[in-house]
């Protein structure tokens, strides 16, 4: 909106990121200087979470257990204990719960009182998981938040949502799609996506993910 | 408080979803900084996970409502250091330490860092678990005024026991400093209908983590 105020701009969102930014400087400093955090540590934890954890882990687990039963098998009794015998670091996760989608069944993952997220297979949760609308709507109109996301379920499918209310955690195995008979496990983890893993996506069909790597 | 707008589970007036296409994992470079202060500072062990969740609760609900996802965390944990007096008030005012800080037991260091430990909640069991799979629940109709983990649309509800997750620290304890007093953890699962009435849909389910406290015979 046009405005002849010429300190309108000083209330866009743009200046309260920028207030941020000093803020949060400010109180690193006086943490620092007080001796409590390393900043050294504090680059490693922020480059673990934007190159070492993340979705793909959890599409290499899931490319695994549709590949091998015996790993399905495992994952599925305790997901922590198979996660953890695949994983490059160790232990990578406490209290990992995998649960399957069936035809008869999808499952669908969300905190509602906070945001709560399998961070070591799935990395930090996205804004959309975080936000109001996600936490409140998936455990009372599901039908609804999956048509956020454009996904529609055959007619009959039940829906089971997880609310993850403890430190135990959710990944969801999606079914694997038609037509990837014989696919080896790596081409596979490329259909898995990370909204597939918490319910809210399916993973993409290989004519998608045809379209998606050559455009 | 438990009664706070934090327990957003079946709430209306949101608005929708939005996804965001190739969402990178920070959105500003002050938000990394903010996760990593978080996670740091939480190794110092002086509050608990559940100690740093009642702070972010506590916030008035116009500031938690108006706040994104990473200020929200800037608020709680610039609240919680002034609280446990690593920091004061005075220092957050001038933008830098005016004394030596205070000497901690835990230090997260650069080692600790890479070895990107995740905290692990499981505890030994202080005695049998009262509940087994199959059998049928009803979650009390508390209303804690510290903190709890079980929201307002899962009390007072009939449900099924799906599975029996261990024995856990039990949130509602340690957030308030009253020690880790370990309870079992259920998986417990109800209907959509025995939640949301009679026009609910059929097809769907819902299940909470449920600590042992949370719930009595049926």
């Amino acid at each position: 909106m046009p405005t002849n105020d010429p300190h309108a701009h000083d209330h866009d969102h743009g200046s309260e990121l920028s207030e941020m930014q000093l803020r949060v400087r400010a109180l690193e400093t006086i943490l620092t200087e007080k001796g409590y955090v390393d900043p050294a540590a504090l680059d490693q934890i922020v480059e673990n979470v934007e190159t070492k954890i993340g979705p793909h882990i959890g599409a290499r687990v899931v490319a695994r257990a549709w590949v091998d039963p015996e790993f399905k098998r495992r994952l599925l009794a305790d997901a922590t204990e198979a996660v953890n015998s695949v994983a490059e670091f160790d232990p990578v996760a406490a209290h990992l719960i995998a649960v399957e989608n069936t035809p008869q069944t999808h499952n669908v993952v969300v905190c509602t009182l906070c945001s709560c997220y399998p961070w070591p297979v799935l990395g930090l949760p996205p804004v959309w998981y975080k936000s109001a609308p996600y936490r409140s709507r998936t455990v009372i109109d599901p039908k609804g938040v999956l048509a956020d996301f454009g996904v529609s379920l055959p007619a009959g499918t039940d829906i089971r949502i997880w609310d993850s209310t403890a430190e135990t955690r959710f990944l969801v195995v999606p079914m694997r799609p038609e037509g990837t008979e014989g696919w080896s496990e790596e081409a596979l983890a490329a259909l898995v996506t990370r909204d597939s893993m918490v319910g809210t996506g399916l993973p993409k069909s290989p004519a998608e993910n045809k379209a998606g790597a050559s455009g | 408080m438990t009664n706070s707008i934090h327990d957003m589970g079946g709430g209306h007036g949101f608005g929708a979803v939005e996804p965001e296409p190739d969402e990178p994992v920070f959105h500003d470079d002050w938000e990394a900084r903010v996760y990593a202060l978080q996670r740091a500072m939480g190794a110092t062990g002086l509050w608990t996970i559940d100690g740093g969740r009642a702070s972010l609760e506590n916030l008035p609900p116009l500031a938690y409502l108006a706040a994104s996802y990473y200020k929200r965390w800037f608020l709680g944990l610039e609240r919680r250091i002034v609280t446990h007096g690593l920091v004061g008030e005075d220092e957050i005012i001038a933008g830098r330490a005016l004394r030596p800080g205070i000497r901690l037991n835990r230090k997260m260091t650069l080692d600790d860092a890479k070895a990107m430990s995740f905290a692990n909640f499981g505890r030994p069991a202080p005695g049998p678990a009262r509940f087994k799979a199959g059998d049928r629940v009803r979650t009390k109709n508390i209303h804690p005024t510290a903190h709890t983990r079980l929201p307002r649309y899962a009390r007072g509800k009939l449900g099924t026991v799906e599975a029996v997750r261990g024995c856990h620290v039990f949130p509602d304890s340690a957030a308030i400093g009253a020690g880790e007093n370990p309870q079992w953890l259920y998986t417990v699962v109800f209907s959509g209908r025995e939640l949301w009435g009679e026009e609910a849909d059929p097809a769907i389910k819902v299940s909470i983590e449920a600590f042992e406290p949370y719930l009595s015979p049926p």
